[in-house]
């Protein structure tokens, strides 16, 4: 099952990587960030996630570290 | 003890060879032209770099990308291009990089023209770039002066990780003397400890003058200082010929060292008690030893090819204990023995005519 | 299980990219540090970096750096390559460093075929100093020089900067990319590690123009500055390669 780990310390709630995330598996937490804005957060109770490190791509915070397929 | 007849500007860019020069950076301007065009034939056959630049904005920022790698780095112009670098030569202190300026002085301002004159001193000594700092400035009055300053420049250089300028004008670098050449007579610096060569086994490094917190930026300024303060104590050169006795002193840098010993020799067979103060290094200036000449003699005439721009360092070395005058013309019609000697002889007569 | 992404080896642990939340120079740079391990030269690496937001860039990479005064970084890696050919050497600069106060040293380093790499991030705008008019600022774009949008009569074209050193017989590699979406962030990955190895087989000058979205100066959302760019800057500024000296 793929997966998806992120470093909530480096994420400025820019939520680039929400949008590029083909099945919608990075959502907007409940915790503030450097911002103070939500940060994010990968939410996948389902296992739909493919790997495919869209989100990964996307981020320009290096908040996204590690994607596993 | 071979001797060649050379100009001084072949003269300079044989000796940056010598004195293991790696990468020079050229563009054209007259009158030092043929340095660039000197080294452009031999550089490429030993192997070591040369690239044409496309301006000298271009060509001093070349040498602080080579510098910051440990290479012995040269790039050579005029005046009115030595006003384009002043960025890079603010930054190369900042940054702590040693790079040799050949600065070959034209008349000005502007573009002036090709005569000789001595009318950058302040732009070498005081300089036209931003923020605190200081380059080592040498000026050459014989082309045997030119060869020796030039290996002395790459020494220090590298010994105070700083720009170092070779101040010359038009005239000495056109004209031919018989001058011997010389192996680089300093020892090599060990710079291993700062230079950028891969972070390979260690810890990168970033050369920089940026700095956001401003304590550590004055503590940095004032490492820089601490460097000039060595300079001034360890690196002062000059020749005084006849102060001891003498009534005026004639003082002057460069191609006017050598007006102001034929005003002397001229004065002295006529009775006049000339002596002369001929400041080599123009920073660090020799301010010492012209505070201690000013004990005996009371009258200083600074002899340049400008309007007036190292009789103020005289004044301020001399701080009131001395009448200082000066005088020159900024555009080739350098003031002979004769004049100089005149206007010796009208001081003294001033003063003459003062006490009756 | 594999592990399919990682952040580059040659970007320092505890990094902390500076720039403002969805700024496209966080992608940008971490493309050239896939680039720089892909083609294992971080040990040789040596950088000219400039002066806009990218300045701390030796704060986020483990590679020796030099600081250069505004647009002159090109200069300086010719000054680094020439006295070490051994040695890989990047240049990463904004649009006004590389093309405007800078391009003379940029053209000159292409022309002259020096074998290094430039990276330039073009957001059509002076970010660091607050948005002002830069050399590819688009016609009728507002910034804080050109409040009634860039006017051609007042302030001239946008240049097109990729073109312009493809146009250079000392250029190996020259294309344009964008970071808008996804497919055109791996579009741009390939340019980036191509414009690195044509240095890396002493080929000529390798450079990628980059365009990216600048939101705190365009005063949009991250999402409206990508949308800006596939909308309004490509059809000024094309993607595409512009010269490959390896390509058949």
């Amino acid at each position: 099952m793929a997966y998806v780990v992120i470093d909530e310390s480096k994420c400025k709630s820019c939520y680039l990587c929400v949008e590029a995330c083909p099945k919608g598996l990075i959502k907007k937490s409940n915790r503030t960030g450097m911002t103070s804005n939500f940060t994010v957060e990968f939410s996948d109770e389902k296992g739909e996630c493919i790997g495919c490190k869209c989100c990964a791509l996307s981020c320009p915070d290096l908040a996204i570290t590690e994607v596993y397929k | 003890m071979v001797k060649t007849l050379i100009t001084g500007n072949k003269a300079i860019a044989q000796a940056a060879f010598d004195a293991g020069c790696d990468c020079y950076f050229s563009y054209p301007i007259t009158p030092q032209t043929a340095i660039g065009e000197y080294l452009s034939e031999i550089m490429p056959k030993a192997g070591r770099a040369y690239v044409c630049a496309e301006s000298e904005i271009a060509s001093i920022n070349m040498c602080i990308g080579a510098a910051s790698t440990g290479a012995k780095a040269m790039t050579s112009s005029s005046s009115c291009a030595v006003a384009l670098m002043q960025e890079g030569l603010s930054y190369a202190t900042g940054d702590q990089l040693p790079i040799v300026l050949i600065s070959v002085m034209r008349a000005g301002p502007g573009l002036g023209y090709i005569y000789p004159s001595q009318c950058d001193y302040n732009q070498a000594v005081t300089g036209g770039g931003n923020g605190d700092y200081q380059i080592p400035v040498l000026a050459p009055s014989t082309v045997q002066e030119c060869i020796d300053l030039t290996h002395r420049a790459f020494y220090l250089a590298q010994k105070y990780r700083n720009p170092v300028i070779v101040l010359s004008d038009g005239l000495l670098g056109q004209m031919m003397e018989p001058a011997e050449f010389i192996k680089h007579p300093f020892p090599e610096i060990d710079n291993s400890d700062w230079i950028l060569s891969g972070a390979k086994g260690r810890e990168p490094r970033k050369i920089r003058s940026l700095e956001i917190n401003e304590q550590k930026h004055n503590q940095n300024l004032q490492h820089l200082f601490d460097k000039y303060e060595q300079m001034k104590r360890e690196e002062v050169l000059f020749e005084e010929i006849n102060t001891e006795d003498a009534d005026v002193i004639l003082v002057a840098f460069g191609t006017m060292g050598r007006n102001i010993k034929a005003a002397m020799n001229l004065g002295r067979k006529q009775g006049v008690k000339i002596g002369i103060f001929r400041p080599i290094t123009l920073f660090p200036f020799p301010e010492k030893r012209l505070f201690e000449l000013a004990d005996k003699t009371k009258k200083f005439i600074v002899a340049e090819m400008n309007m007036g721009q190292m009789v103020k360092d005289v004044k301020i070395a001399i701080n009131g204990k001395a009448e200082v005058k000066h005088i020159g013309r900024p555009a080739g019609e350098w003031l002979d023995e004769t004049e100089i000697l005149d206007e010796v002889k009208s001081l003294i007569g001033e003063c003459h005519a003062a006490s009756v | 299980m594999q592990q399919v992404f990682k952040i580059p080896d040659c970007i320092k642990k505890d990094a902390k990219f500076t720039f403002c939340p969805g700024c496209d120079h966080g992608v940008a740079l971490r493309l050239l540090g896939d680039a720089i391990d892909e083609l294992g030269v971080r040990e040789d690496t040596i950088a000219a970096l400039c002066v806009g937001c990218s300045v701390f860039l030796y704060d986020f990479f483990d590679i020796d750096c030099l600081e250069c005064p505004h647009g002159r970084a090109t200069a300086e890696a010719t000054g680094i390559k020439r006295a070490r050919p051994d040695k890989f050497v990047f240049t990463y600069q904004g649009d006004g460093d590389f093309a405007a106060i800078g391009f003379a040293e940029s053209m000159y380093t292409a022309t002259r075929g020096e074998k290094v790499t430039s990276i330039c991030i073009n957001n059509t705008t002076y970010g660091m100093t607050g948005g002002q008019m830069g050399p590819t600022t688009i016609l009728g774009q507002v910034t804080t020089t050109t409040p009634y949008g860039r006017s051609a009569e007042l302030n001239g074209y946008p240049l097109k900067i990729a073109e312009h050193i493809a146009l250079c017989d000392g250029t190996a590699f020259s294309a344009r990319v964008s970071l808008d979406s996804v497919p055109n962030i791996l579009k741009a990955k390939q340019a980036i590690k191509k414009a690195c190895e044509v240095q890396v087989k002493g080929l000529g000058f390798g450079f990628v123009e980059i365009l990216s979205g600048c939101p705190t100066n365009w005063k949009m959302t991250p999402q409206e500055a990508h949308k800006h760019i596939k909308e309004k800057m490509i059809p000024v500024f094309p993607l595409g390669v512009f010269k490959d000296v390896t390509a058949g």
